[in-house]
């Protein structure tokens, strides 16, 4: 499951969903508004989606990592809107029988969710300019 | 002549002072449009990095565009 969201990401929530009798690992990644980026201060990120596709895609990618490794469950969510420094932008939960899947499922799904989903931030930086970036 | 609808995101948003516009153009590719756009409202971003997106599915640069298409210019991605 990937969803683009307008909201507070609730963690356990999505750890809820990973859940599961046969799983015996678990594991997520959580991704943060931190106050400094490529030397600059940070002061807050703008993050935008382009919703259908960034969804359509984000699927695609949890069907991949289902696909490659031996997981039992994925939850996947990314906030959109004006986050502040420390807010949870992203988090990639995944379940399994044995936590090496669990590990190397979560770092695909981040890795691939962060080149590949039309999402953008903006960042506002200390001396008061803001700018989209696209590395 | 064709009808497309274009929505922009990000910095092609900002370089055209706009979320969305619905043209006229003559039967022709992604590239074709994006070059025109480009031109008209001096983007800054070369179409090497950026992607082309149809009816919400990722398509070549070569797609040729119908009448009706939902387009959107998909410049690098910085999600995360």
């Amino acid at each position: 499951m990937f969803r683009v969201t307008d909201q507070p990401i609730q963690p356990d929530a999505l750890r809820a969903l990973c859940r599961h009798d046969a799983a015996g690992g678990f594991c997520s990644f959580e991704g943060w508004v931190r106050n400094h980026h490529a030397g600059k201060s940070v002061l807050a990120l703008d993050y935008q989606a382009y919703r259908e596709l960034a969804e359509a895609e984000g699927q695609r990618i949890v069907a991949e990592a289902m696909a490659q490794f031996p997981v039992q469950a994925i939850a996947a969510e990314h906030r959109i809107g004006s986050l502040q420094i420390g807010d949870l932008a992203v988090y990639v939960g995944v379940s399994a029988a044995h936590r090496d899947a669990a590990f190397a499922a979560c770092r695909y799904l981040i890795d691939e969710i962060k080149k590949r989903v039309p999402i953008w931030k903006r960042e506002h930086d200390a001396s008061g300019s803001s700018e989209w970036l696209h590395p | 002549m064709i009808h497309v609808h274009l929505r922009y995101f990000a910095s092609f948003a900002e370089a055209t002072g706009r979320d969305a516009e619905t043209l006229m153009i003559d039967h022709q590719d992604g590239a074709a449009l994006f070059a025109t756009l480009s031109a008209r409202f001096q983007f800054r971003m070369p179409m090497a990095r950026v992607r082309l997106a149809v009816n919400d599915h990722f398509v070549d640069w070569t797609h040729r565009l119908q009448d009706g298409d939902h387009v959107v210019f998909i410049p690098p991605v910085s999600g995360g």
